[in-house]
């Protein structure tokens, strides 16, 4: 067994007992289905063991938004042992076929958008349709699900004719979400870089796999990681920073797919150190000044909620960094540790109260702000807070590429 | 005084004691066990835990690796509910002679232990951390065995069918008149009340300390105390019994059982079961002798350490206290010593604790003029009130030298074996997680109850009941919860706050003793947030000047005190 993996295997005995991890879970505060991060994680881990029944269950109910792995004085790395128990079990018992649906961002979005994405999503938002999708399917009648759109991503950007003035290249990483449901994000992304004097390149590329492993499908999230290893690997060995706007795909490329299932050839390696999160990258740009501050004043009040899958990147605050060199904007951050949707964990039928409980804390922050417009980096996080609050939400570079006074 | 007649007399409430009370009792005959400590306090509650396959023992010492074979199948028909199916392996380490492998197999074959040889690559597909540089893999029968659930389960049978167990019992004398053993003065340590008891015969079975016991009555046996350390290791790496395939030595075989590895043993003569401690040399050893068998063995969580005494019975004269023969020797002081009324059973394995028992009884039997004949070997034990009553039955092995037996044992349908998860599992089942006393080793508010209610006389006598203490954090979380459960359930029967407060202080001592020789990294870690909780937050550093042992506790008592030497 190699030293990384042993280190994963080997920290349950970390494990002091100290329950800070259990009080600052913000599953555990709000539902008795979840014992919390200590019992799942380190204390159920001892009476696991591969090649035996799996004894347990409710380690499903972890939301896998990693504040436990924050919190933890010993340095145990609770949600990884957590979401590989889920996967044992999902070995086990077999994938419900609402996880393994929900698991597949990329192809829900291939089958839904297009020039008939808006009649699909008029269907959706009607009740009776959503109440047959809760009953047959098990996905919440009430849960924040995306409106498809009429054009991917990719698309848009195979006709986009970019300024001829690039100094350097970045590699960018979409993700599922901005190439299916919010293209404007990306659009954003580009304009902002393109602004920069950066040549953006499009690498091939599919899910990050994510939602695969939250819902405890290694085979598949293991093939989708290696795949995206591939196509950008070339692009990490030349240098070339591969940067992306959605927080937790770029967290996965670095951390969560390598760790959790076990993937360390040196590509992985290679790919993992040379991935950005987009406002990790800009903010090295105005650390090095060769970010321009052409910014128009944005004489607001916002309310800003840094995901917990972008807590778990260990880099401070980002886009509040950057987003402060913008005169007038002020920004109020939610100091909520979750918004509880947790990528695909909030949609579910079983799950969908316990999520909007654990994001009861934002969704007050939010509304007391009286703003009509919210910020936070992670699509998913977004899509529950307007859900929750009625309030709009942004990607922080929508604003940015507005400060810049650019066209999208 | 008051004064109890009865057939038989044992003294010892170790796995050989309880044993022969529960075969005494089913045959009819009036039996009495007494125990200075509680059920297992000795011997059967301080060794590894290993279900021998008889494997150790086939060259050195085969009548022994025999004995092992055929109890091994049948404590597998009786009690499951204590026993894991892990398999064993002996492995053929860089260290180890080639050449003994051959040798094994042969006298596997010639004792009648199952032996299959299967390839390095399947062993490491099986057991991934084991070290790649093993040369020959032997798979064997091999268990885990929980003893103080089976001497749990055995006592309840045996008062089942009528026999008397008292535990915190200690002998003050034994009665001889003439050339005759009539009986014992004992004494209840929870109150010093003296009890004198006739026998028509007094079986000794107080293991390691059945030199003592027998000295009473003015008879030598020579029981060379074997002092035997051992580690457990926080979690379990592997998930099958790993020994050197070499003659038996220290550091030699890790034991997966319950939620713990334990590497096990050194053999040190001492004087006195009573007085031994553990040195930093023994453990020292032990981990490096296990980077041996697992790479990086000595980097894991130590979670304790523990020693317990070997009773080998010395009849002649041998240089090295690891050639004294492991078969167990039943003594008829009439004859060897010309003092009837006394036998005493010396010797042996917990693995062969039942044929122990069986031989002693039939003894015992004849000179009673009992024709009953012995019933152990085919019915299964009772389980104790703090088990769970669990439906589920973990998957039956199908390959390798167990595989027919536990087709044979399943098809009996007796309570199912135990598997690792088996305690989460019903935590998950009964959705009692918050209600978890010890949360560590899963024991829930129930099942300390029903520890207390079946008589516990410390939150020591709790702990091999349920596990109470015996994980991570040592008892960090538990110990006060377990208190108070105790106050609140006897505080009407007359144990009062300093009593509880009593009983605290005790545990935390005992559980400070094992954790001494293995202070370092986590488990230190895990010893300074323990110190802070009870010492910093709790106070208990000022609770002795209100601490008072009584109320039906046996907190101190210099009968029942184990004395390490260093601390």
């Amino acid at each position: 067994m190699d030293h990384i993996e042993l280190s994963l295997t080997q920290s349950l005995d970390h494990c002091i007992k100290c329950n800070i991890c259990t009080s600052a879970c913000p599953v555990a505060a709000v539902t008795d289905a979840f014992p919390g991060p200590k019992y799942v994680g380190p204390q159920a881990q001892r009476f696991r063991h591969e090649g035996q029944p799996v004894p347990d269950a409710s380690v499903d109910y972890c939301s896998g938004c990693r504040v436990c792995n924050q919190v933890c004085p010993t340095g145990v790395k609770i949600a990884e042992l957590n979401a590989r128990a889920r996967a044992q079990i999902v070995a086990e018992r077999g994938l419900p076929l609402r996880n393994w649906l929900v698991a597949r961002a990329g192809l829900v979005g291939r089958m839904s958008c297009g020039p008939h994405a808006p009649l699909l999503n008029f269907g959706l938002r009607l009740s009776p349709a959503r109440w047959a999708v809760e009953k047959v399917i098990g996905i919440h009648r009430k849960a924040p699900l995306p409106a498809s759109s009429t054009y991917t991503f990719r698309a848009w950007f195979r006709k986009h004719r970019a300024p001829a003035t690039a100094r350097r290249q970045v590699a960018f990483f979409h993700g599922c979400a901005t190439n299916f449901y919010e293209p404007h994000v990306g659009k954003a992304a580009i304009a902002v870089l393109e602004h920069n004097g950066f040549e953006v390149l499009l690498p091939k590329q599919q899910c990050c796999g994510l939602p695969l492993i939250s819902n405890g499908d290694f085979k598949a999230a293991t093939s989708a990681h290696e795949a995206n290893v591939q196509a950008l690997v070339s692009y990490a060995r030349q240098g070339i920073p591969i940067v992306g706007t959605s927080t937790s795909c770029t967290l996965t490329l670095k951390e969560e797919a390598p760790e959790i299932l076990a993937l360390h050839s040196e590509d992985v390696q290679a790919v993992a150190a040379g991935t950005y999160d987009i406002f990790e990258f800009l903010r090295s740009l105005a650390e090095r000044g060769e970010l321009k501050t052409d910014f128009r004043p944005i004489e607001r009040h916002l309310p800003y909620h840094q995901p917990c899958q972008y807590r778990a990147h260990r880099l401070g605050s980002p886009a509040m960094d950057v987003l402060s060199l913008i005169p007038g904007l002020v920004l109020e951050e939610s100091h909520a540790e979750c918004c509880g949707i947790a990528g695909t964990y909030g949609l579910k039928k079983e799950k969908y109260q316990i999520g909007m409980d654990v994001g009861a804390k934002l969704f007050d922050m939010v509304k007391r702000s009286g703003s009509d417009l919210a910020l936070c980096d992670s699509e998913t996080c977004r899509w529950q807070i307007t859900h929750a609050t009625g309030v709009t939400s942004k990607h922080p570079i929508e604003i940015l590429a507005e400060a810049y006074g650019l066209e999208l | 005084m008051r004064t109890i007649e009865t057939d038989v007399l044992v003294i010892g409430g170790g796995a050989t004691g309880t044993g022969c009370a529960r075969d005494l009792a089913m045959r009819g005959m009036r039996t009495i066990l007494v125990e200075k400590g509680d059920l297992t306090h000795g011997t059967t509650g301080r060794y590894h835990g290993l279900l021998h396959s008889g494997g150790r023992y086939v060259t050195k010492d085969p009548q022994s690796a025999t004995e092992c074979a055929r109890e091994n199948v049948v404590l597998r028909k009786i009690m499951p509910h204590c026993l894991e199916d892990t398999s064993g392996f002996f492995v053929t380490t860089p260290w180890d002679d080639p050449a003994y492998g051959d040798v094994f197999v042969k006298n596997c074959r010639l004792t009648g232990v199952p032996v299959q040889e299967i390839s390095v690559q399947a062993m490491l597909r099986r057991e991934p951390v084991l070290n790649p540089r093993i040369s020959r893999v032997f798979e064997v029968m091999d268990g885990s065995a929980d003893s103080f659930l089976a001497t749990r389960s055995t006592a309840l049978s045996a008062e089942e069918y009528g026999a008397q167990i008292w535990t915190y019992h200690h002998v003050v004398d034994l009665v001889r008149e003439g050339d005759r053993v009539t009986g014992a003065v004992v004494e209840d340590l929870r109150n010093g009340e003296r009890i004198g008891i006739l026998c028509a015969c007094v079986l000794n079975a107080a293991g390691a300390w059945a030199g003592k016991i027998a000295s009473m009555a003015g008879v030598t046996v020579t029981v060379l105390p074997g002092k035997g350390t051992m580690v457990a290791m926080n979690h379990r790496m592997l998930n099958t019994v790993v020994n050197r395939c070499k003659l038996p030595d220290d550091g030699d075989i890790i034991v997966p059982i319950h939620t713990v590895a334990v590497i096990g043993t050194t053999d040190v003569h001492v004087p006195d079961p009573d007085v031994y401690g553990i040195e930093p040399d023994e453990i020292q050893f032990m981990l490096a002798e296990g980077d041996k068998l697992i790479p990086g063995f000595s980097q894991y969580r130590a979670l304790r350490a523990w020693a317990g005494v070997r009773p080998l019975y010395k009849d002649r004269d041998v240089a090295n206290d690891r050639d004294i023969p492991r078969t167990f020797k039943l003594l008829d002081h009439a004859e060897r010593d010309g003092v009837e009324g006394m036998l005493s059973i010396v010797g042996g394995k917990w693995t062969t604790y039942r044929l122990m028992a069986e031989e002693s009884v039939d003894a015992l039997a004849k000179r009673l003029g009992n024709t009953r004949p012995c019933r152990t070997a085919e019915e299964p034990l009772p389980l104790p009130p703090t088990e769970h009553q669990t439906t589920f039955r973990p998957p039956v092995r199908t390959t390798g030298p167990g595989a027919s037996v536990a087709a044979e044992v399943e098809a009996l349908q007796h309570a199912p074996l135990y598997w690792l998860g088996k305690h989460l599992a019903e935590v998950e089942r009964e959705q009692s997680f918050a209600d978890l006393i010890c949360e560590c080793e899963m024991a829930s508010r129930s099942r300390v109850l029903a520890a207390i209610d079946a008589g516990a006389k410390n939150l020591d006598d709790i702990r091999r009941d349920v596990r109470m203490g015996m994980g991570p954090c040592q008892g960090g979380w538990c110990i006060y919860r377990t208190t108070a459960l105790l106050f609140e359930r006897r505080g009407q029967d007359g144990l009062s706050q300093a009593n509880s407060n009593d009983a605290l202080l005790h545990f935390l001592q005992a559980r400070w003793k094992g954790l001494v020789p293995v202070l370092w990294g986590d488990q230190l870690r895990q010893a300074r947030l323990d110190e802070l909780i009870y010492v910093g937050v709790l106070g208990a550093d000022r609770l002795r000047p209100i601490a008072e042992q009584g109320g039906g506790l046996v907190t101190d008592n210099p009968a029942v005190a184990t004395e390490y030497v260093k601390a």
